[in-house]
């Protein structure tokens, strides 16, 4: 990343500059090594389309979400409370969510608490960009591939978005598949609800396995994710059936930073 | 004259018995929480005419959305014949309504006829999709015993009452070709049912003058019986779908499904941190158990939600965690709540008015906790269900009442809400590292 300057909101200020929009890089972009490559891939869309960006950085927190989910409110309201602190100290309008879960959190359930902003998915952010021609999408390396895309149950049957992923990849040049379970009846990775932090329950499969074998029986070249749980998940499902040499887990972001050298 | 009494007096018993039962059912539901859902009447509206009237999410899967819109509207028709039923039943009439409406007096009647038969196949389908194809989300253990007989015993109730309509109108027929039925002749030859013109004399025609008006009242007062007995059953049974379809649908969540309420209980403790100036909204002298143990601790929707429940296992056959043979199944949670409820509602009646402890609750003695942890919280339940029930709701606030009442939870999830509560992430990493991944390649 070292070409491209990522400022922190705390810098940005202190040079007496407002960003058009605040990246909410979430912990697992942060930290997990796998999702920090999809939060460079956004960075690398931004800093393409030249949009006045900037992190939290050290100030971000976690949104609350998977403390929410497991029924935690009071943990959750206070991760909120004190990240609502922070932004409004900022002055933010609006932002950038690398992730479903803080994108859902931050969206419908921040305002309750009194932070209210406009807040899009990342996948909602490049469609727009595209419809305004700010970005211009080619196939790249994925032309005439076949890719299936997995439904995050967090932007699809949370908050209704289903078209603006799709409508990005169908921008590659590539064959679209569609699993029987998608959309609205799109099964879940098997990482919401906190699942991500804690063993399964007593069961006769993992729900991850399950979804990548729906996913692989389409024999795709990449399954394509929108949110860094479902990444891990399909890896690892991927994984599990040894086909991680012909089926690419990638988020969407990555499909365009790849696809068109940013 | 001994017919109209006997009538009448079924009608009001019929009517009262079902009244009581109404009233106990309201004031079960009237034991959560209260709710407010007063906004977007014209969103609400429009919902339950899709939804409910307009069975849209039925149509999903368009077999049994077919087979059941068969169901539903010979149910919703037939309501129409029922009018004249009652009207002859108290005045001893006989199709009162036929000669001054004529045309279409026939029309509507040979209508109903035709619903009835495609309701006939569908309740054939049903039953054998039930008892023969055994679909996977109809033979799932928590149907077992009475939910099991509690469909069985509706559909061919539905099959029964089918058979008196067209005994009835069929023995009906025989007797108006022969100008020897009590409906009034209109030297037309034919009461001109469209099934029952046909059907009629083929089943009845040798039959004499007596033995059809035998037949014919039996079929006659067999229909009405059944509705009656329809009615009273529908307080006990599944079937009150066809009933709380409805206003469940008006009262539907309209917010996205990813967001879930905020305790305000909680705020109060959490915002003074951060403002002081903060003016709680609850009352601090009337503090409220965090989350849900008992059907008390639920809001009268979440109830709502368990009495229009027809066990149809949409949700569960759609749930990641039930499909992958965890003990997880949201209708299971749907009818535990109303078990629980019905037994709490029993109690009630019992103690003159008040509910006096019997040492169970929902959790615990119906809905176990490795239910409440499997879940993805992913709504494709709440997505699945035909009349929006939200299942999602009900498992949420039992893991609040576990967490934050018993600090009863999965040992990991102990671990990341320490993680979240020191370094603001569920893994043991430093806030202040966050933003590392800039200076690496």
């Amino acid at each position: 990343m070292s070409t491209i300057k990522v400022p922190t909101m705390a810098e940005m200020t202190a040079a007496g500059e407002t960003p058009e929009i605040l990246f909410w890089v979430g912990c697992s972009g942060s930290f997990d090594d796998r999702a920090k490559k999809i939060t460079k891939a956004i960075v690398r869309i931004l800093d393409h389309v030249k949009i006045k960006f900037a992190i939290l950085g050290s100030e971000e927190g976690c949104t609350g979400d998977p403390a929410k989910r497991a029924g935690n409110e009071f943990l959750y309201q206070m991760q909120a409370m004190q990240n609502i602190n922070v932004m409004n100290g900022y002055s933010v309008k609006k932002i950038v969510t690398g992730c479903p879960h803080c994108f859902n959190t931050i969206k419908n359930e921040y305002p309750a608490l009194g932070g209210n902003y406009e807040v899009v998915h990342h996948t909602q952010l490049v469609q727009e960009l595209i419809n305004q021609g700010k970005l211009k999408v080619q196939g790249g390396e994925f032309k005439g591939k076949k890719i299936v895309f997995h439904d995050p149950c967090y932007l699809g049957r949370a908050n209704n978005v289903y078209e603006a992923p799709r409508e990005i990849i169908e921008k590659l040049d590539v064959e679209l598949a569609e699993m029987k379970r998608s959309k609205a009846k799109g099964l879940c990775c098997g990482a919401g609800g906190a699942q991500m932090f804690k063993e399964a329950e007593k069961g006769n499969k993992e729900v991850n396995v399950e979804r990548a074998e729906e996913a692989l029986a389409l024999n795709p070249d990449v399954i394509a994710v929108g949110c860094p749980f479902c990444n891990t998940m399909m890896t690892d499902g991927v994984k599990h059936f040894n086909k991680e040499d012909k089926t690419k887990v990638l988020d969407i972001a990555e499909l365009i930073a790849t696809a068109n050298d940013l | 004259m001994i017919s109209s009494i006997i009538f009448a007096l079924l009608l009001i018993g019929a009517s009262a018995y079902f009244t009581i039962n109404v009233k106990k059912i309201r004031r079960n539901i009237l034991l959560g929480r209260d709710v407010l859902f007063a906004d977007n009447k014209g969103e609400r509206l429009k919902t339950m005419t899709l939804v409910a009237f307009g069975q849209q999410k039925m149509f999903s899967r368009p077999i049994p959305a077919i087979l059941h819109f068969f169901l539903y509207s010979a149910f919703i028709i037939t309501q129409i014949e029922l009018i004249e039923i009652i009207v002859d039943g108290i005045s001893g009439s006989h199709r009162i309504f036929r000669e001054s409406l004529g045309g279409l007096y026939t029309f509507a009647v040979s209508f109903i006829e035709i619903l009835s038969v495609l309701a006939f196949i569908g309740t054939i389908a049903f039953l054998s999709r039930r008892n023969l194809l055994k679909v996977p989300r109809l033979v799932k253990s928590e149907l077992n015993g009475w939910p099991k007989l509690d469909a069985n015993l509706i559909l061919i109730g539905e099959i029964i009452l089918i058979c008196f309509i067209f005994m009835m109108n069929g023995a009906d027929e025989v007797l108006y070709s022969r100008g020897l039925s009590h409906a009034s002749n209109l030297n037309d030859g034919s009461l001109g049912l469209s099934v029952s013109k046909h059907i009629g004399p083929l089943l009845f025609s040798g039959l004499s003058e007596h033995s059809l008006h035998v037949v014919e009242r039996i079929g006659w007062w067999g229909h009405i019986l059944m509705v009656f007995g329809f009615l009273n059953y529908l307080p006990f049974s599944k079937h009150l779908h066809i009933v709380l379809g409805f206003p469940n649908t008006y009262f539907s969540n309209l917010k996205p499904k990813g967001e879930f309420t905020t305790l305000d209980a909680v705020t109060d403790v959490v915002a003074p941190n951060f403002d002081s100036a903060y003016v709680p909204k609850t009352d601090p002298n009337n503090p409220v158990r965090f989350g849900v143990k008992d059907v008390q601790d639920l809001n009268w929707k979440n109830l709502m939600d368990a009495y229009s429940c027809t066990e149809c296992g949409r949700c569960t056959s759609a749930c990641p965690q039930n499909i992958t043979g965890k003990a997880l199944s949201p209708r299971k949670i749907m009818m535990d709540t109303r078990d629980r409820l019905e037994e709490v509602g029993k109690n009630i009646d019992k103690n003159n008015g008040t509910f006096v402890d019997d040492g169970k609750s929902l959790l615990g003695d119906y809905i176990k906790p490795e239910e409440i942890w499997a879940c993805n919280t992913c709504n494709a339940c709440v997505q699945e269900c035909p009349v929006n029930i939200d299942p999602l709701a009900i498992i949420v606030e039992i893991r609040r009442y576990l967490v934050m009442e018993e600090s009863n939870t999965r040992p990991e999830l102990n671990t990341m809400f320490t993680n979240i509560e020191n370094n603001g992430a569920p893994w043991q990493f430093s806030q202040a590292d966050r933003a590392n991944w800039i200076n690496e390649a």
